[in-house]
């Protein structure tokens, strides 16, 4: 039989603000257990929430981002669940009137594109950290107790785990963008779910789904999927059936295991949370929040195309992330050759990230000194050649390349004069090859232009030594 | 007549993590029921398009500013709690 | 001297005058604590030490301008104060001895330099209208000590009545200032829903909460609440009025005034002496220049329902985070997560919070909200519009606090759909948000006090006080003082 995969995906951003999203406690990753908490935070008893308009509006702006419809009237509601992590015993979070709902974003899979709904996106707090340890015992630290999120479910639209990748690219790509989170799973600022179901194709109605859980990577995500997908195929072409259940992603076998068969749908008990205001968010203070929003990938990678002239995939590789993308703009700002600028991004850049497993932030060359090598090269100060040992120096130690190429000597030789002193040696040390051009070995002046780039350690202007050399040869 | 069954009030009881004795269910079970019964005098009220009230005066988009402030120390935050370790709050563990 | 024959004004002269010191003061209502608080049981807490000291400091370093300059006072026990315990009446919160912070209402009575001397009993967590279901003891009514001082600020309102503190603060969710105020002959105030902040009031129910003082004179209500009251940044549901100055808007003028009287709040459940105190009350305050006629509040009936579903629906999740965790008794039974949940709050709780919770819970669950929850929020609506329309042509509305006065202490173990119909006369306010003061009206054959309720427009808290001053001049009921007779 064959089965058509239905993805469906939440996503869980912490919003960057200075401040948590219900009380003034620092909103910070790493500090100490216990420090960046007040008693609002502890749940302690009289506290009210007071919320932070910094988060609602970088709410919105990630709404917006997403092409979600923003609600007019919204509110927030309280969810009940007890857990040691969640101090009140319930989530302030939003029910039925989330800030954003209706937005899409456009994927690429294999060259098509395709767009996936966001069904919603709404704001909460986010829980307390449960360390479990090892003697009976757990540990809570409340740090992270209302930092700011945003919750973003997508519609059922992926059809494959390869569409659930490039959603979840696409989705932090975007996030990014806008600047309201670091979108770091490593420190937990994203986090995701992902619900998968099969049902033979032409079948309109869902198949009985699975949650997948513990998700690490994107990587994963994509891996945990295949991986459901199989099993669940061969649940039912063996006639069984797939249980509703959550499963956990085990990276060590890249199988998903059973953690819960999930029975009726757990009562929260949402109402309406009567310690906060409802918003209503008339057009200007919209207005405002979408004025915010930066360039977003899409349009930068459109503009890339068309201003820069750069190739689709170029423009697509620049923006990928906004570090990138803002290194490469801040490079090209002054003039400097965007093509040039983007191969050197794309090329030796990227590859040494890779190779030292760095990011571009770490790296030692800046948008300043990459231009005004690629400067240097433009104006034929140095050759592509020496470009390359110009950039050995810059990527590790940093420093000013006009600098470097002067102190270690490294300029070109364009001089007319000086040049054609080294060809005259060069030529009289090799006749064999003066007389091979002469015949017509078109091959001999390779050879010769080696000689004069040995001769000057590569620094002579490869064009001067092509024309002069044809000229010496010529007068012999 | 008794509407609400003494298993859902077990549920109940789940829900709010209450341990209730066999004795305790049957009584809370009973209270439950006299006042679901006298509760049901609203379904006589007509409330069709009558919009529900949440607060008892109108506000509107009450926010503060984005600054973070330091309130209580460490020390402090752990000063009530019941058990706590190495600046955390301990917990016993989901199993024994 | 003794505190209890004096206003606050009289007691701001003295000091002015220096014919007392604050820590005279001060002595007088710790020694009249000593005196009689084993007979009214008001405190679970007296901080004689603090006070003392506070005292000191104040004769120390005058600031006499201060507008609660040394008064003694005393605060229900579910308002957070920095150092000193506050337990709601509840087991769960015995060993809470430092809530880390000042309410904001204590703030603001510290800042004002009055002296908190205890944390007063109530019901606990505040459900309940006799202080019978506190977890500690159960307060006497000083009128009477074998009757009920009323609930859930019974504590506050027989500290009050009892001369053991000039003022204190209570809570009213469905009539919890108003109802004991009623019962021990003093003046309690339930502002306007958001006049005074939340913040560190621990919550009940949340939309239905506010905070208010009990005195023993209207003026000096006024004054309390002028200090007490104001938009608070912790609390995004306080109003953003301007507060003005209650206590000089005390003109006795009521020529003019348009009074309401609901006939539900007169059916006939009130007991006769109780109608005939407030027709008295009525009479009066045409001999003054005021008219009444009778109006309706059709929806009244239906409040004891809607007030039940909501404040047990917000009580149950405010009460959810007393869960053993960061503060409170986490039972010995606490094997596992599960058990430390459920033995914490079972042996934690007392049986009248349980029975709310499991209210609540049912009416919040799914497949009951729209039924229960939303239905009790939409006649809640409907309530709110019953007093719009009333106040579209009264300045005040007015009745009885109560149908009857205190009961005997052990005595509610009767039907608690009777003990519900009680509540059709405060609960409707809190529901409404309206503030309404009780001022005593009266007294039973028996010598129980009984109160006249003055209802008013949202924030129109001094037009009730100019109305209830009125009545308090031209009466004598504030002037009598309890015996502390009865048995106990």
């Amino acid at each position: 039989m064959n089965f058509e995969t239905v993805i469906g995906i939440e996503v869980h951003v912490e919003l960057k603000t200075k401040s948590k999203i219900f009380s003034p406690s620092a909103n910070e990753f790493g500090a100490e257990p216990n420090s960046n908490v007040n008693p609002i935070d502890l749940g302690y008893p009289g506290t009210l929430p007071v919320l932070n308009e910094e988060a609602v509006n970088y709410g919105m702006k990630a709404a917006m981002a997403l092409n979600c419809e923003i609600a007019t009237y919204t509110k927030f509601d309280r969810k009940n669940y007890f857990y040691p992590d969640n101090p009140k015993a319930y989530q302030i979070s939003q029910f039925d009137q989330p800030i954003g709902k209706n937005g899409w974003i456009e994927i690429e899979v294999d060259g098509k594109k395709k767009r996936i709904g966001i069904n919603r996106v709404h704001l909460e707090e986010d829980a307390g950290k449960l360390t479990h340890g090892g003697d009976g015992y757990s540990l809570v630290d409340f740090n992270r107790q209302g930092a700011p999120l945003i919750e973003i479910v997508s519609e059922a639209d992926m059809r494959s785990p390869e569409e659930a990748y490039a959603y979840l690219e696409k989705l932090k790509n975007i996030i990014q963008f806008t600047g309201v989170s670091d979108v770091k799973m490593e420190e937990g600022s994203l986090r995701c779910d992902a619900n998968i179901s099969i049902r033979p194709r032409g079948q309109e109605r869902f198949g009985t789904k699975t949650e997948l859980k513990n998700l690490n990577s994107f990587a994963h995500v994509q891996k945990g999927l295949e991986f459901e997908e199989k099993r669940q195929a061969e649940l039912l072409l063996s006639g069984e059936s797939v249980q509703h259940e959550t499963r956990r992603f085990d990276e060590k076998t890249g199988e998903t295991i059973l953690m819960r068969v999930k029975e009726d749908a757990e009562d929260y008990r949402y109402f309406p949370e009567p310690d906060l205001v409802p918003l209503y968010i008339d057009d200007a203070w919209k207005e405002r929040v979408r004025a915010s929003i930066p360039e977003l990938p899409d349009e930068r990678r459109k503009r890339y195309v068309e201003e820069y002239g750069l190739p689709e995939y170029d423009a697509g590789v620049l923006t990928s992330t906004k570090e990138m993308s803002d290194f490469f703009e801040e490079t090209i700002k002054d003039g400097i050759d965007a093509k040039q600028a983007s191969n050197w991004l794309m090329g030796d850049i990227s590859g040494y990230m890779n190779k030292h497993q760095k990011e571009l932030s770490d790296l030692e060359i800046t948008p300043q000194s990459l231009g005004k090598m690629i400067q240097l090269i433009q104006d034929g100060t140095i050759s592509s050649k020496i470009a390359k040992r110009v950039f050995a120096e810059l990527v590790e130690k940093g420093g000013d390349p006009e600098q470097i190429v002067e102190e270690k000597g490294w300029a070109q030789i364009s001089d007319e004069g000086q040049l054609t002193e080294i060809i005259t040696k060069v030529l009289d040390e090799n006749e064999q090859s003066v007389n091979d051009f002469k015949e017509g070995h078109k091959r001999a002046l390779g050879h010769l232009v080696g000689q004069v780039m040995k001769a000057t350690k590569g620094q002579a202007n490869p064009q001067m030594v092509n024309k002069i050399l044809v000229q010496e040869m010529n007068k012999r | 007549m008794s509407h609400v069954s003494e298993d859902k009030v077990k549920q109940l009881a789940d829900m709010l993590r209450l341990a209730v004795t066999e004795e305790e269910a049957t009584r809370y079970t009973e209270h439950l029921n006299k006042m679901v019964e006298y509760v049901k005098c609203l379904e006589e009220v007509d409330t069709d398009g009558v919009e529900p009230m949440t607060h008892a005066i109108e506000l509107k988009n009450v926010m503060r500013d984005d600054e973070p402030k330091q309130w209580i120390t460490q020390e402090q935050a752990l000063k009530n709690a019941p058990d706590h370790e190495n600046g955390q709050f301990r917990v016993p563990a989901i199993l024994d | 001297m003794t505190i209890n024959n004096h206003s606050i004004k009289d007691i701001e002269t003295m000091l002015h005058n220096n014919e007392i010191t604050v820590k005279d003061l001060v002595e007088s209502s710790l020694n009249r604590i000593k005196e009689v608080d084993d007979r009214v049981k008001a405190f679970i807490t007296v901080d004689e030490e603090n006070a003392l000291k506070k005292a000191e400091q104040l004769d120390q370093n005058p600031n006499k301008d201060a507008k609660l300059f040394g008064i003694p006072g005393a605060i229900k026990d579910n308002i957070v104060t920095k150092g000193l315990r506050t337990t709601c009446g509840s087991q769960f919160l015995s060993n809470f001895t430092d809530p880390l912070y000042d309410a904001t209402v204590v703030d603001k009575l510290h800042k004002a330099e009055a002296i908190t001397v205890g944390k007063l009993n109530m019901d606990e967590f505040a459900m309940g209208s006799t202080t019978e279901n506190s977890s500690y003891q159960i307060t006497h009514n000083p009128w009477h000590l074998d009757h009920v001082p009323g609930g859930s600020s019974g504590g506050s309102a027989a500290a009050v009545a009892a001369g053991e503190v000039l003022f204190s603060l209570g809570t009213d969710t469905g009539g919890s200032i108003r109802q004991p105020a009623a019962f021990c002959g003093v003046v309690g105030m339930k502002p306007t829903y958001g006049r005074v902040s939340r913040f560190g009031a621990v919550a009940f129910a949340s939309s239905l909460d506010q905070v208010g003082p009990i005195t023993r004179t209207v003026e000096d209500n006024a004054r309390i609440l002028e200090v007490i009251s104001g938009r608070d940044k912790m609390d995004m549901t306080s109003a953003h009025e301007d507060v003005p100055a209650f206590s000089e808007g005390l003109t006795g003028d009521v020529k003019g005034l348009k009074i309401a009287v609901p006939k539900e709040y007169l059916s006939e459940a009130v007991d006769p002496e109780v109608k005939e105190a407030v027709m008295n009350a009525l009479k009066l305050y045409e001999s003054l220049g005021a008219t009444w006629e009778e109006v309706s509040l059709p929806h009244s009936k239906y409040a004891a329902a809607v007030y039940y579903i909501i404040s047990s629906g917000e009580a149950s999740a405010n009460l959810a985070r007393f869960d053993g965790v960061r503060y409170g008794v986490r039972s010995e039974k606490a094997k596992n997560m599960l058990d430390m949940f459920r033995f914490s709050r079972s042996e934690g709780f007392g049986d009248e919070v349980k029975k709310r919770m499991f209210l609540g819970a049912y009416a919040l669950s799914s497949g009951n909200y729209e039924v229960y929850y939303k239905k009790a929020q939409q006649v809640r609506t409907l309530i709110k519009q019953d007093f719009d329309n009333v106040f579209a042509n009264y300045d005040v509305i007015m009745g009885p606090t109560t149908p009857t006065p205190a009961f005997k202490i052990g005595e509610k173990n009767f039907d608690p759909m009777v003990v519900y119909a009680r509540d059709v006369t405060t609960v409707p306010i809190n529901l409404a948000g309206v503030p309404a003061i009780s001022v005593p009206c009266g007294f039973s054959k028996e010598g129980l006090p009984f109160g006249l309720q003055i209802i008013g427009k949202h924030f129109a808290e001094q037009t009730i006080y100019r109305v209830a001053h009125a009545f308090e001049q031209a009466t004598d009921f504030h002037k009598t003082l309890p015996q502390l007779g009865g048995a106990q």
